[in-house]
């Protein structure tokens, strides 16, 4: 054994020709480098593999399923009621969003709506959710590129959110706030005045992010011109929510399709133009206003009345099959369900936004230095229990 | 959803063909009611009727019926159009309907599995059309075993979708330019989501040389 080692180390020594190397001293040719699973900028358990070419990457390709569950199959083997709080365990950062999509589904499935006060309810709860999962991707995002600040400023605001949340529910991260034919809960005394206090403490807190970062010259550097996905490539690629807005394609299920009590608010889509990392940031920061407008009209004018609609204890929605989507802050999550008429579920599809739009990453970072894919990554907003399920 | 507002369809086909699919229309409802009442697991008791599927008649579905005939059922489930194709039709409908007709969003690629059926799976398409602002489900029904053309050439989104169809139901995607499990590690044997695949069940095997653990259980 030694010796064999000691033949091929001097073999290779003597084929060694130090005038003229075959090789230059550094290689040039392609490097194939892991990115994840385990670090701090994918956002979870993400593993990229990069093809460099020194900084320029040549393509990526995305190993994912490190959290799978397997929350479809699951779904098949508990009741209508008692998948509900699994679903807030996929996108666990906007909770309330994956719970309204889940119940407006079986509800359309066995025909039923929500009444009108249980809707403004949770469109004031989704929104807020929405600002909440905004906020907590503007502080990782910046952090991932080197603005340590905004994590700090976006976490102290987003538990004004969370407080909220617990004093509906009693849940901060994984609420389960509704039920199926509308909410469980009957709003806490002061909730209004608590959501009013939420929208005139936090207005200006938005503008501080934006002070921070808008005209911040790195960020701009580090945001501007990078990850550019045009308009037709996000629609091939499924690409919604705020990357396909930021490509300029102005469409929100929320307008497009209304569901919950959507239609009975005014509010805009905010939209850009190059479909670049900045332009992206531009339309979250936009959203997060446009959310405070519709809590604002829908805290000033809850309808009373009853928040359940009559739905049996025992949920068998009829035979047949439905796909609902809403507009989760990450684009659009749907469920589609295919009821045999028992009490469970006889498929779950879940259709998520985060899942489909991590497919465009590498459209998006082609050609960009390897510390883009780390903005591209928080810039397409992932989170990865949602993408694994 | 959005039928009301969609005048510049073309015509529909000249009245020769549209009376035999008139007929054709009003006879699968009654004789091949496969798609409503299938699963009908034994468990189920006489449940209170709900609502049931109505045939969907739309300028879309009349061109439509026109060109393919029997190979091609549409009907309406609580407000939601659908398709339910030939499996040989499959890949000529999903590109019309991209081509012509604007769906040119791939919401999402999924599938069923009906073990007691004869075509073991239902591969369901979700589309949309930005334009139209609608939204439709194309199905078809396939044996186990059996494969289906990959729909990547047609919306570049499939290629995860199918691999995902792939990973958990073992259904094979002619021309997918990538097929492997995307979720599940690439060694593991088994498509979970498969009716005859347990809750509980996993691949121990996998399990024991890549964990270094009796069960993952």
């Amino acid at each position: 054994m030694n010796d064999s080692t000691h033949d091929a180390s001097s073999r290779a020594l003597s084929n060694l020709d130090l005038e003229t190397p075959e090789k230059p001293y550094l290689d040039s040719n392609e490097l194939i480098i892991n990115m994840g699973p385990q670090h701090p900028a994918t956002h979870g358990v993400l593993r990229v593999i990069l093809k460099l070419d020194g900084e320029k990457v040549l393509g990526t390709e995305c190993v994912i399923g490190y959290l799978h569950r397997g929350v479809e199959k699951i779904a098949e083997n508990r009741t209508y009621t008692m998948f509900n709080p699994y679903v807030d365990r996929m996108d666990y950062v906007a909770a309330v969003s994956n719970g309204l999509g889940y119940c407006e589904a079986v509800e359309k499935l066995m025909n039923v709506e929500a009444p009108a006060r249980a809707k403004y309810i949770r469109v004031i709860l989704t929104e807020l959710n929405r600002i909440a999962s905004h906020q907590l991707w503007l502080g990782t995002h910046a952090l991932d590129i080197g603005a340590m600040t905004p994590l700090f400023y976006t976490f102290r605001d987003r538990e004004e959110i969370l407080k909220i949340f617990e004093k509906y529910c009693g849940a901060r991260l994984t609420t389960h706030a509704f039920r199926i034919g509308g909410c469980q809960y009957e709003t806490y005394a002061g909730f209004e005045k608590e959501v009013k206090n939420f929208l005139t403490f936090v207005a200006p807190k938005i503008d501080e992010y934006e002070e921070l970062l808008t005209t911040n010259r790195i960020w701009i550097e580090r945001t501007k011109n990078v990850g550019v996905i045009s308009a037709a490539d996000a629609i091939a690629l499924g690409v919604t929510g705020p990357v396909l807005r930021a490509s300029g394609v102005k469409w929100d299920l929320r307008k497009a399709q209304p569901y919950a009590a959507y239609s009975e608010f005014n509010f805009d889509i905010p939209t850009g133009t190059n479909g670049d990392t900045y332009d992206r940031y531009l339309v979250r920061m936009a959203e997060m206003r446009q959310s405070l407008r519709i809590i604002e009209q829908a805290v000033n004018r809850i309808p009373e009345g009853p928040i359940m609609a009559k739905v049996p204890k025992i949920i068998k929605p009829p035979v047949g099959e439905i796909y609902h989507s809403i507009e989760a802050p990450k684009g659009e999550l749907g469920y589609f369900i295919v009821s045999d008429g028992s009490t469970q579920p006889y498929r779950l599809r879940v259709r998520p936004p985060s899942f489909v739009n991590l497919q465009a990453l590498d459209t998006m970072v082609r050609g960009l230095l390897v510390a883009d894919v780390v903005a591209v990554i928080g810039t397409i907003d992932i989170v990865l229990g949602e993408v694994d399920r | 959803m959005a039928e009301e507002a969609k005048p510049p369809v073309p015509p529909p086909p000249p009245e020769g063909e549209k009376k035999p699919a008139a007929e054709e229309r009003a006879a699968p409802a009654s004789a091949e009611p496969a798609k409503p009442a299938e699963p009908a697991k034994p468990a189920a008791p006489a449940k209170p009727a709900g609502p049931v599927p109505v045939p969907w008649t739309s300028p879309l579905v009349e061109k439509y019926r026109g060109q393919y005939g029997s190979g091609l059922d549409a009907q309406t489930y609580l407000g939601q159009n659908y398709f339910a194709v030939d499996r040989s039709l499959i890949p000529d409908i999903l590109r019309l309907l991209r081509d012509e007709e604007q769906f040119d969003y791939c919401v999402d690629i999924t599938a069923v599995h009906y073990p007691q059926r004869e075509k073991q799976f239902d591969v369901v398409w979700i589309i949309y059309s930005f334009p139209r602002n609608e939204r439709v489900r194309v199905k078809t029904q396939i044996a186990d075993g059996a494969s289906i053309p990959s729909s990547v050439s047609i919306w570049a989104t499939a290629n995860w979708l199918e691999r995902e169809v792939y990973d958990m139901f073992g259904i094979q995607f002619d021309g997918h330019p990538d097929l492997k499990r995307i979720l599940l590690p690439d060694g593991w044997k088994g498509h979970p989501l498969r009716k005859d695949y347990g809750i509980l069940q996993q691949d121990n095997e996998w399990v024991q040389i890549n964990l270094g653990i009796e069960s993952g259980q």
